[in-house]
């Protein structure tokens, strides 16, 4: 039973076709590495399962069964899927707890005591309780990128997006975002994660997606698609990224 | 010393003085009232010339244009002596605040719009994820760090505001230059008129070196 079903999506800037009819069924639970080489069009996928981008009216996408159309089941969507961005988007006016604070109290109208102690919960649980106070400019890239899967985490989401979720960080602070991933991965919520990290991929995703062009060229279990490619698109990228 | 006999006769002066403050009194008024109504105007402006239907973007960007191209002597003069013709009848209070609101809330628009679109999208695009509606967007999250790039901008409108105050002095209205000018006829002295400036500049200066101030602290806090 799909939780997130993809059907023959399509989206165009301009003339210019970006996905090119996409068929994708994720499980409850599933997590999914999206990999591929840059303008291949996997970004652009995920941000239309939440439709922070259009796409072609013909496309269907539905998540828990409810369409993503615009209106009012689109709040309902969002209100199930997360998102983490590769540029955080953290609320640089607010504390790390009001960050993670905000949606809860707006969207769902929880009091600010119980907010809070939420707030409070998930920092904790991502490492950086003690930051709470603190506004995110103050803290590293890595701490920063950790408030916003907290602030993801916050309107309990089904699905988690993550967008290329350590390309902007210093190499030395991918490790402590990756471990906080792999640590979700065990939790049971379902994860679509773009992502150039195959280590992380080879170790924690249930199936390896590759992309290029806007189209799914390959999927597979991380071993297969990995280690035993069949399209040489992918054997072509995975020898690029791999062999340096 | 005639020279001071004639601009700075401060037996003049002691005389003109309760005139002239009530000038103020009522100059502060004017521009407090229409500071306040300009930025509220300006505000909805916009918003609404970002994100409402297109017929109605249109008309805000129409408003903005033709507001900010009349001048505000013919625009006050507009309202205070042709609006009468067609039953409208506004005291020169009214007329004055009207004038002056319907400029400064085009200019606040502008204002408002370019620190809206300063904000980076990135934070739209967060608030959407977090399924905040578009108005919890931006009381939230876009409207509070926009504010903090408007202030210079909007302070400086504010000190033209009060400057622009004067021109009510045409229709009538007894601010303080009109006071002041009365006062003259008066004494038939002009040191009333020098007082008059002198209160103006004594307003207006620490806010014209509040702007620059908070230019500096800006820059400087965007550098570091």
């Amino acid at each position: 039973m799909s939780y997130v079903s993809i059907r023959n999506l399509r989206k165009f800037y301009g003339t210019f076709e970006a996905l090119r009819g996409i068929d994708l069924d994720i499980a409850k639970g599933e997590v999914v590495c999206i990999i591929g080489p840059s303008g291949s069009g996997k970004s652009t996928l995920i941000r239309c399962i939440n439709r922070l981008e259009d796409f072609d009216p013909a496309s269907e996408i539905r998540v828990d069964g409810i369409p993503v159309v615009p209106g009012r089941s689109l709040a309902k969507v969002r209100a199930e899927v997360g998102m983490v961005f590769q540029g955080f988007n953290l609320f640089p006016h607010l504390s790390v707890r009001d960050n993670v604070m905000l949606a809860p109290r707006r969207v769902r109208g929880t009091s600010r005591a119980e907010a809070g102690k939420l707030a409070d919960r998930l920092l904790a649980r991502v490492g950086i309780a003690e930051q709470a106070d603190k506004y995110p400019q103050h803290l590293s890239g890595g701490q920063q990128q950790r408030v916003a899967i907290a602030r993801a985490l916050a309107m309990e989401p089904q699905v988690l997006l993550f967008d290329e979720p350590t390309s902007a960080l210093d190499p030395e602070m991918v490790g402590e975002v990756l471990d906080v991933m792999k640590a979700l991965a065990h939790t049971g919520v379902t994860m679509i994660v773009v992502t150039h990290e195959m280590g992380f991929a080879r170790q924690v995703a249930d199936r390896v997606i590759f992309m290029d062009g806007g189209e799914v060229i390959e999927t597979g279990t991380p071993a297969a698609l990995l280690e035993t490619p069949t399209e040489p698109r992918t054997r072509n990228f995975l020898g690029a990224v791999l062999n340096h | 010393m005639d020279l001071f006999d004639t601009f700075l006769n401060v037996a003049v002066l002691r005389r003109s003085l309760p005139m002239l403050l009530d000038g103020l009194w009522l100059t502060l008024q004017l521009g407090a009232a229409s500071i306040v109504a300009g930025l509220i105007l300006g505000l909805f402006v916009a918003l609404l010339g970002l994100y409402a239907v297109k017929p109605v973007r249109l008309l805000m960007r129409l408003y903005i244009d033709i507001f900010r191209s009349i001048p505000l002597l013919v625009l006050l003069i507009v309202v205070y002596y042709a609006l009468p013709f067609v039953g409208l009848r506004l005291t020169s209070f009214a007329s004055a605040m009207a004038a002056l609101t319907l400029v400064s809330g085009a200019y606040t628009a502008e204002i408002f719009r370019a620190g809206i679109q300063a904000i980076p999208h990135g934070q739209f695009e967060a608030s959407a994820a977090l399924g905040l509606n578009q108005r919890q967007t931006m009381v939230d999250v876009i409207l509070p760090q926009a504010v903090r790039i408007v202030i210079p901008p909007l302070t400086n409108n504010a000190i033209n505001v009060i400057k622009d105050t004067a021109l009510a002095s045409v229709v009538a209205m007894p601010d303080l230059l009109k006071q002041a000018t009365q006062a003259q006829a008066l004494t038939a002295n002009p040191s009333p008129l020098i007082g008059a400036a002198l209160i103006y500049i004594a307003f207006l200066w620490p806010l014209v070196l509040f702007v620059s101030y908070l230019e500096r602290r800006y820059h400087g806090g965007r550098r570091a």
